[in-house]
């Protein structure tokens, strides 16, 4: 009897444990499969009705050497029955396929934490390249965690002994198997895993059906062997009633700029230059052609934006989406942007930098450079989205930004926001706002004047090639006022410097009322910004319990800021900002608003721990 | 939908004059710049093209020769420096109705904008690109550009440059371009005859025009320009015909003996136009054209004319054969709904 739906019962002997947060790390050889094992139990635990956060870890190299320090590959998953906002700060189960996975993740695992290994894996070999001398297993160097010992490899090749495959073949299985049996521990449904895996092999039905076994056969193997004391449940945590699937950052960017042009009657124009993290935007748009979605491969970042802002004249919303370097390469088109005034949507992945840098570790050290990076007085709208989910709304927004003032406007993610997942209330189409779109189509017997501008945003006036008598020039040569032509006039020039500035403080004129999670006033006000927020919440939570009172705003509109947001620093004793850079908000607010915002920087290419921020404010507040 | 292109229109507005090309603008370029001419003869082309007005868009990077949609009364882009050919990617991409002219110089399309230049090309996107080479850089005054030849003495080389120039005419062919064609500024007949084919072609066609830049760079071109000695020194490409020159008619271009390279020779004393080479700019392969854009000065007269005219499927017919068959395959344009419920879901209650 396999299980194919649902797990089935526990035996009556296997005792089952509640409990209500989970942290579970899968690390092994950037070979291992670990991505894979680890969106496998994303999407599992989704069904499930937990709420989740992930953070998968991989190197830049496409494949290290095998079994090196420099090759472990992670993803971390953390799942509860409550509202959770981070993959959690340490694991309560990490499950090493290889020595240097172990090496480079132990560490982490608190004392008494359970402690997964494949045996097979711990051989001369392995361990001389994770620079063991001894083999740990034997050593009693584990001896404070739970150790769960198990020869993965060989009871993969048991459990595949029917199969008409090579030996190489049956070993690349046993992540599912390692899969099955975290899914045994947990209690997850195998359904999502196994369709998922019919999907993926359909040409290869016979390693379909060899990763469908390995996967019951760990299932199977912790069953019969009981393996683990006792399994788990975790209830599901309350939801809001819809709709869901799980998102990844990117794919959120990708789904709110294409709802967004929908919304707008528009086609999209994505014109891409591959990047990593970036790079699932290009790749997800790709396969939205049947929604008239247009993705252009250019042949570098500075053509990936030139030919968005040729799609854009041509009356469509173009975009672009690169990480730092490829932002950093588009500065002068988007000046261009600016001086023709036209809608633009330009996604900024951020990475480790400066330089190549770290391009797979996450970073927030783009935003002077999406705010300032430009020659001249060159004013850009700047978003930053704060979860996966947040993505969709935050593209969404940029998209309406565009079209409602006739600007450019940069989002900003980062490389945790664009590969962790989260489960996201799926929005219907009707519930989304539409958005009015302005072509002018007929000139009324005066001459055609495109910097003729909307009184309540000074949106320009908009007509496209192929509309007959609205000929008319637009360039990055400054432009007379309202005629639009060549103007080299010194008084108009400051006049279009002010009237391109204050468009785009106008943009604030939309925006809700900041929210304060907490006291309106007090002793202590974390400010926050992009994907430092799930982080802050956690932090926020434990805080609460040891009855410290705080409070959080968390900022999406970094360029034009809140017009209340002065006035709120204002009120609280103490401003703490903690961001992955070293301090480029906190420096933007303490010159705005003269506040001795206090910044909390961290940049190591990982995300900030709850745990951090909670030492931080204790440290602050005595 | 908005979001499919809208298809060519037949012409309506046949009684379209040059006038009506004419911007408001003063044309500021040099008194004698040769600019001048090539706006004439654009201006006069496209009334006859039979294209309404408001279906042409004209874009253009930075330098002299990117001023020119100011002049036009037509859509126009005075874009960034070398990446109009990008921009103009987006523009035709969305909207393969529009005719989309990119106006570019040496320095704009071969220096700074080189790679925006030969991707267009490789790609086929339906672009009309002409590039005025005037072998300097004239709105920086003076310096030399990347079809400058060695030696040239300029500010930024004033013991002589000692860079290897671009021959225009190769780069585009290796590039692919499935069109490829010189004119000289002052050749008005010429030069609108092979302005109307680059227009009628259906995807890339890059047209180069030996312009004078009479400040910084003047008789550039006189070698082969001039009325005493241009029909020496040039040799007009014509389909179909044997290559004839010479003010007489009496030289033509042969194959040599071992069939190795090209070879100039007098006609008659047993050598006929029959054993000249035929012009030939429909093929395939363009290793012919190419071998033609090797004929420099002082060895060979200098080609005029259509090079290479090989239509293959554009860029943006690409495209949006891709998308009418996703839609077909789905069966009608699928709702936003279904975009975003793609995936894995389940439903709290």
């Amino acid at each position: 009897m396999q299980p194919e739906t649902d797990p089935r019962p526990p035996d009556a002997a296997q005792a089952v444990e509640t409990t209500d947060r989970v942290v579970i790390r899968f690390a092994g050889d950037s070979g291992d499969g670990i991505q894979i094992i680890g969106n496998q139990y994303t999407s599992a635990t989704a069904v499930a009705g937990n709420d989740l956060a992930t953070l998968p870890d991989f190197p830049a190299e496409i494949r290290a050497p095998a079994g090196t320090l420099p090759g472990v590959s992670g993803f971390q998953i953390s799942f509860s029955s409550f509202d959770i906002h981070t993959p959690g700060d340490v694991p309560d189960v990490l499950v090493a396929m290889n020595p240097a996975a172990l090496k480079t993740n132990i560490a982490d695992l608190p004392a008494g934490g359970m402690l997964v290994v494949n045996t097979n894996a711990f051989e001369k070999g392995n361990l001389q390249k994770a620079g063991y001398e001894k083999n740990p297993l034997e050593d009693g160097s584990l001896a404070n965690f739970r150790l769960f010992a198990i020869p993965i490899t060989d009871l993969t090749r048991k459990a595949l002994a029917e199969f008409d495959l090579s030996v190489k073949e049956k070993d690349r299985c046993k992540n599912f198997f390692a899969l099955g049996m975290m899914f045994y521990l947990y209690q997850r449904p195998l359904d999502v895993t196994l369709r998922w895996i019919e999907e993926k092999f359909k040409k290869t039905p016979v390693l379909a059906e060899a990763n469908r076994t390995a996967l019951r056969g760990g299932f199977a193997y912790c069953d019969a062997a009981e393996i683990f004391p006792h399994v788990f449940r975790v209830k599901p945590a309350p939801f809001q009633e819809g709709t869901y699937r799980n998102i990844m950052g990117n794919s959120a960017l990708a789904l709110g700029l294409t709802a967004a042009a929908r919304q707008a009657g528009l086609p999209v124009f994505l014109g891409s230059y591959p990047i990593t993290p970036a790079s699932t935007i290009l790749h997800e748009m790709s396969a939205f052609k049947e929604h008239g979605v247009i993705t252009f491969q250019a042949e570098d970042e500075i053509a990936a934006i030139s030919s968005a802002i040729g799609a854009s004249f041509a009356g469509a919303i173009g975009a672009t989406s690169t990480s730092g370097p490829g932002l950093a390469l588009k500065g002068e088109a988007l000046g261009l942007a600016v001086m023709v005034e036209l809608p633009l949507v330009v996604f900024d992945v951020q990475r480790g930098g400066p330089s190549t840098g770290l391009p797979t570790k996450t970073e927030q050290a783009d935003l002077l450079q999406a705010l300032f990076g430009r020659n001249s007085e060159a004013p850009i709208p700047v978003l930053a989205a704060s979860t996966p989910g947040d993505c969709f709304e935050t593209a969404f927004e940029a998209t309406q930004i565009a079209l409602r003032y006739m600007t450019p406007v940069l989002v900003l993610s980062d490389g945790y926001l664009a590969s962790g997942a989260e489960p996201w209330r799926i929005p219907k189409a009707s519930d989304l706002p539409a958005i009015p779109v302005r072509f002018v189509t007929d000139a009324k017997g005066g001459p055609f004047l495109p910097y003729l501008r909307d009184p309540e945003t000074l949106a320009r006036n908009w007509a496209v090639p192929g509309t007959a008598d609205l000929e008319h020039r637009v360039g990055g040569l400054e432009k007379e006022d309202v005629t639009g032509n060549v103007s080299y006039d010194p008084i108009n020039h400051e006049k279009m410097v002010k009237l391109r500035a204050e468009k785009v403080a106008r943009i604030a004129q939309d925006f809700p009322p900041t929210a304060i999670d907490g006291p309106e006033s007090g002793p202590l006000l974390i400010v926050g910004w992009g994907s430092t927020k799930g982080a802050i919440k956690g932090a926020l939570r434990r805080l609460r319990e040891q009855g410290r009172e705080v409070s959080h705003v968390h900022l999406r509109h970094l360029n034009p800021l809140p017009r209340d947001l002065g006035e709120i620093l204002h009120r609280f004793d103490r401003v703490l900002l903690p961001e992955m850079n070293l301090g480029q908000l906190a420096f933007v607010l303490r010159g705005r608003y003269l506040v001795d915002v206090i910044s909390y920087a961290k940049v190591q290419g990982q995300p900030f721990r709850s745990s951090e921020i909670v030492a931080r404010v204790r440290q602050l507040m005595g | 939908m908005p979001t499919t292109p809208v298809k060519a229109e037949p012409a309506v507005n046949a009684a379209l004059t040059k006038k009506d090309f004419q911007s408001d603008q003063d044309v500021r370029w040099c008194p004698g710049c040769g600019d001048y001419a090539i706006l004439n003869s654009v201006q006069g082309l496209f009334p006859k093209l039979g294209i309404p007005r408001e279906k042409f868009v004209i874009v253009s990077g930075i330098g002299c020769s990117s001023r020119f949609p100011y002049y036009m009364n037509t859509y126009g882009f005075h874009s960034i420096h070398g990446r109009a050919p990008a921009i103009a990617t987006g523009v035709k991409v969305m909207r393969p109705d529009l005719h989309v002219w990119v106006m570019t110089g040496d320095g704009d399309a071969l220096s700074i904008g080189g790679n925006h230049l030969i991707h267009a090309l490789r790609r086929n996107v339906g672009l009309k690109i002409v590039m005025f080479n005037n072998r300097i850089y004239g709105l920086t005054k003076g310096q030399y550009s990347p079809t400058s030849e060695v030696g040239k003495r300029t500010p930024s080389t004033p013991h002589g440059s000692v860079d290897h120039p671009f021959n225009p005419i190769s780069l585009a062919l290796g590039a692919d371009a499935t069109f490829v064609a010189r004119s000289v500024d002052t050749y008005r007949e010429h030069l609108t005859d092979v302005l109307e084919q680059a227009a009628r072609h259906p995807g890339s066609a890059f047209v180069e025009i030996y312009q004078n830049c009479n400040i910084f760079n003047d008789h550039a071109f006189s070698y082969m320009t001039e009325k005493e000695i241009r029909d020496d020194n040039q040799v007009v490409l014509r389909p179909g015909k044997p290559l004839v020159f010479g003010a007489k008619m009496d030289r033509g271009i042969r194959r040599t003996a071992g069939g190795r390279g090209l070879e100039v020779v007098a006609l008659g004393n047993g050598v006929a136009e029959s054993d000249l080479l035929a012009h030939d700019a429909a093929r395939d392969n363009p290793a012919f054209a190419f071998e033609l854009s090797r004929m420099e000065p002082p060895a060979f007269p200098t080609p005029i004319g259509v090079f290479r005219s090989a239509p293959r499927e554009s860029l943006e017919s690409g495209i949006w054969a891709q998308v009418e068959r996703a839609k077909a395959k789905a069966g009608a344009q699928p709702s936003l709904d279904a975009l975003l419920t793609k995936a894995e879901t389940w439903t709290v209650s």
